[in-house]
């Protein structure tokens, strides 16, 4: 029994693809929507709660599956992050027309969420590659589920023709990778690894080019408005949180317990990129018109500052990512499921659809308030919380331009969510007839948005039990 | 275990806008009256909090401390010391007139007053702080639902410039004053956040006289230090009345306090290298100030930048680093902040009824305004320092310390006194008396009941300080000994 419990939840996750599947041809076409969403949405849950309870990592990290994966928290606590961003998102998909009613968009998202769970544990070259492709591939087809839409069709096509040739570059580096080494295992292989050559540089390159693409880094960050633009924008939610927090376990992972023989080396290289992404991502940010490639760009700025944490290559650092990353996974799922709520009914993504939110809907407007407030880094929310950790790790490894440069953006940052903070709730409707078109309440977003909101609140007040988890990633890792 | 006082004072205004949110929209007045049951409590407890402070011993008082996350030092530790007492005891007086005033908001009042008291909450959260992340924490708290507040319900014309000019600028001040902290925190090697463990610290020469002007001049941006101030005035009057009251009121103090505490207190070496800067523009400030007040004919720029000219008295205060000095700062921010206040109410009150605030245009207000032309006299006889009033017992303090230290400079800006009697005067005259113009017969209404308990409350206040300064005196000069053993008895 023990042996199977550090895959627990990805066995279970696949018991519950396998449900959707079986049970979806015996559901009549008017209850699909609620049974596929409250199914997938309650099994994910439901295994997010039985992992939490029974599949609790031990004190000391351990190998398993022969040496595949590392049974430890880093892994754990992104696992369980994954979930609890698959469930949110489930929720959103079910009111998304073309997806909510189709099977396979749940079993596409639960797969994806498999391989996530993958990435985050793996410890082993050959598994890495394989969780990051599981990872992928179900997303590529969610980004173009929409088929009568050409945008969602393109967005679908842009994001496969990207992430296929970062793969490639990956895939590159990890052959080196072995060739240099003879080693597959992670772990194994870091012993191995030189200290300073330009080879090793130009590995340690290739793949950070793989894995800039999956956290939409500069400067391969391109892809990421036009395939969250174009694809339902409850997948895009996922592909800004759960996909680029994947993205980030196996960067930390790589980075920290791989490669820190070059870390004077790549700590330059991920600071110089860092600083890149958050000026690019927010200065972009700043003229665009469409809330969902807003969203994209700043997420794109949010990689920045969650790099700086890993830069700082301490404990703090680490701990102090992890935490950013649980803090942003809560606050833009909970940006993107007001957009998608929204959107629904404005009917389109222009920030013009946001004049007069607040008087058409108070509440949706509020949680609009926190989520971008969080986002902007205000406390309390969980987005301010999350940047002072960060920065005062880069401040104690003695990285001050960095750490100002984050303050620099963040302070461009405000100025943008603000600029939509404004619309909502100063602006008026044309005719200013806001309580003729209220915002109609379903109940899987108002659970969700609920949830997530309270939890950017609680994450940002009482920031102290968030922190020790994040802290026992770290711990870990060193 | 005695009753946590402070934690209450703090959570007070939260719990009251998380509840006023739950109201229906539609019960405006509900929303009203459990606004104004929420700030009185406040006031009573702030009122409790001052007068029960034992300024025979001094230090730091009631205090309370729960470790928030051990792993970085965090805690929240919550005292107040007699230069923050006042303090409270202000942002107490100023919620309640505000809220009083406030009471003909019909524009979404419920979001108005929610949004007021998560200011609120973290004015007094920043004045009782004695964690320093815990400062900054509140800090923004304070800054963010302003944007908001004059966005939503500002004055039309500037409203959206202003707000945004006063976020960014107030954002970067902190930060930049964060990036300070946190490398005090590092270079500490206390490993704490607690302020009262950093006061200790004594901090490498060098490091102090680098890093103080980051930490000083971040908070200073929101104590409308020259040439930073240029975002208060602007914001001031784009503000509704409640709003400016707050933020000339509490919120300017907030950025002087928070440079007091985190950059003169931590950093005392450092503020004796940078005293002779602060002194220059906060001479500025005061000379300056009054002479744009002077020329303006917006009735509330006029308030606006007489708040700049006043702000540079308290900074003027701190840059002397003598005891008398900063006595006389620490009960400036308060006498302003009931004095600024009581401008704005009245301001607001004048454009309300005659949507104007044009100086030219309007006239004879004492007729139908009684009571808001008497409440303004009085301020004006504060502002310009009439003995008897709260001003006088601020401003004369500072005067001697200055004098004490540089007697050329305390000359130049006695100068302001003459120019603030000017301009106040003038917009007395040109406002309240003469003959009123002819549009307004018959069209200004009498203020309402609320009004005149606001207008009432602070006028008694700042006339019961003068009379009797030992109703303060006691408070700030306890707070200004533990100042000045920190700065070495300079």
């Amino acid at each position: 029994m023990t042996t199977i419990l550090p895959i627990l939840p990805e066995i279970l996750l696949l018991a519950l693809g396998i449900l959707v599947l079986v049970l979806d041809p015996f559901w009549k076409e008017e209850n699909r929507r609620l049974n596929l969403g409250w199914l997938t949405a309650g099994g994910l849950f439901l295994i997010l709660g039985i992992s939490l309870v029974i599949a609790r990592p031990g004190a000391q990290p351990v190998l398993v599956f022969g040496g595949m994966l590392r049974d430890d928290w880093l892994g754990f606590v992104f696992k369980m992050f994954f979930l609890f961003g698959a469930a949110i998102t489930s929720l959103f998909l079910m009111d998304v027309e073309g997806a909510g009613r189709r099977a396979e968009s749940f079993l596409l998202l639960i797969s994806a969420t498999l391989g996530m769970n993958l990435m985050a544990s793996a410890a082993d070259l050959v598994m890495l590659y394989l969780a990051i492709e599981t990872t992928s591939i179900p997303l590529y087809i969610l980004a173009g589920f929409l088929t009568g839409d050409d945008k969602s069709t393109e967005s679908g096509f842009k994001y496969m023709l990207f992430g296929a040739l970062t793969s490639a570059f990956l895939l590159y580096g990890f052959s080196l990778l072995y060739g240099f080494t003879g080693q597959t295992s992670l772990y194994a292989l870091s012993a191995s690894f030189p200290t300073f050559s330009l080879l090793a540089l130009g590995i340690v390159f290739l793949v950070l080019v793989g894995l800039s693409f999956k956290i939409s880094f500069f400067p391969f960050h391109f892809w990421a408005p036009d395939v969250y633009e174009g694809a339902p924008t409850p997948v895009a939610g996922f592909l800004s949180t759960a996909s680029k927090a994947a993205g980030f376990a196996v960067v930390l992972r790589l980075f920290v317990a791989v490669f820190p023989s070059l870390a004077a080396n790549w700590s330059m290289i991920l600071a110089i990129l860092a600083a890149l992404t958050m000026t690019v991502g927010n200065l972009i940010a700043l003229t665009q018109k469409n809330i969902k490639r807003m969203l994209a760009y700043s997420s794109i700025a949010h990689a920045g500052y969650a790099m700086i944490g890993i830069v700082a290559f301490s404990q703090l650092g680490a701990a102090s990512t992890v935490f950013y990353l649980i803090a942003y996974i809560l606050t833009n799922l909970a940006a993107f499921g007001i957009v998608t709520a929204f959107g629904r009914v404005a009917g389109s993504d222009d920030m013009k659809a946001y004049y007069g939110l607040s008087r058409r809907a108070p509440g949706l407007a509020l949680m609009m308030l926190v989520a971008f407030l969080s986002l902007a880094g205000m406390p309390p929310f969980g987005g301010f919380v999350g940047k002072v950790f960060v920065f005062t790790a880069a401040i104690q490894q003695g990285w001050i331009w960095l750490a100002v440069v984050g303050i620099l953006n963040s302070i461009v940052g405000v100025y943008y969510y603000m600029t939509v903070l404004k619309y909502v709730y100063l602006y008026r409707m044309e005719g200013e007839a806001e309580e003729k078109h209220p915002v109609p309440r379903s109940k899987p977003y108002a659970i969700a948005l609920t949830v997530l909101t309270v939890g950017i609140l609680v994450i940002g007040i009482v920031f102290a039990p968030w922190f020790n988890l994040a802290n026992s990633t770290a711990l870990s890792l060193f | 275990m005695q009753f946590p006082i402070l934690s209450v004072i703090v959570f007070t205004p939260m719990a009251a806008a998380l509840l006023i949110l739950l109201i229906n929209s539609e019960r405006k007045n509900e929303i009203r009256v459990t606004a104004l049951a929420a700030a009185t409590f406040a006031l009573i407890l702030s009122l409790w909090v001052y007068f029960t402070y034992d300024k025979a011993i001094g230090g730091y008082q009631f205090l309370e401390k729960y470790n928030w996350m051990p792993m970085l030092g965090i805690s929240l530790h919550l005292g107040v010391d007699g230069m923050s007492a006042p303090l409270v005891l202000l942002t107490g007086v100023v919620m309640f007139t505000g809220v009083l005033i406030s009471w003909g908001i019909d524009d979404r009042p419920r979001e108005f007053f929610a949004f007021l008291f998560i200011l609120a909450s973290g004015v007094f959260g920043v004045f009782i702080s004695l964690d320093l992340f815990m400062l900054f924490f509140f800090y923004e708290i304070a800054v963010f639902p302003m944007y908001l507040l004059i966005a939503i319900w500002g004055w039309v014309k500037t409203r959206e410039y202003a707000a945004m000019k006063l976020t960014l600028y107030l954002f970067i001040g902190s930060v930049v004053s964060l990036v300070g902290a946190l490398v005090m925190y590092w270079t500490s090697g206390l490993h704490t956040f607690d302020m009262l463990a950093l006061e200790k610290a004594a901090f490498p020469l060098a490091f102090q006289k680098i890093w103080f002007p980051f930490v000083f001049f971040g908070f200073a941006v929101l104590g409308g230090i020259f040439p930073f101030h240029n975002w208060s005035p602007d914001g001031h009057v784009a503000a509704p009345t409640a709003v400016s009251m707050f933020h000339a009121g509490v919120l300017m103090k907030l950025g002087a306090f928070a440079a007091l505490r985190v950059g003169i207190m931590l950093l005392p070496e450092g503020a004796k290298l940078w005293a002779p800067l602060i002194m220059g523009l906060a001479l500025v400030n005061i000379v300056y100030g009054a002479f744009i007040a002077m020329v303006q004919t917006d009735f509330k720029y006029i308030i606006g930048f007489s708040s700049v000219s006043h702000m540079g008295l308290v900074m003027m205060g701190f840059s002397t680093m003598t005891p008398i000095g900063m006595t006389g700062a620490g009960l400036q921010m308060f006498s302003h902040g009931v004095m600024t206040a009581l401008f704005f109410a009245a301001v607001g009150m004048v454009y309300d009824r005659a949507h104007t605030r044009d100086i030219p245009k309007l006239g004879g207000m004492v007729k139908p305004l009684p009571l808001v032309a008497i409440a303004f006299i009085i301020g004006g006889l504060v502002s310009m320092g009439m003995p008897g009033l709260s001003g006088f017992m601020a401003e004369f303090p500072i005067f001697m310390g200055i004098w004490q230290v540089r007697p050329i400079v305390a000359i130049i800006a006695a100068v302001s006194i003459v120019i603030t009697a000017a301009y106040i005067m003038l917009a007395i005259r040109r406002v309240f008396f003469g003959a009123m113009p002819v549009e307004f017969e018959g069209h200004i209404g009498p203020i309402g009941v609320q009004d005149k308990v606001a207008l009432v409350f602070l006028c008694i206040i700042m006339i019961s300080l003068g009379v009797f300064p030992s109703l303060m005196f006691p408070w700030v000069q306890a707070g200004v000994q533990h100042l000045m053993i920190l700065l070495g008895g300079a």
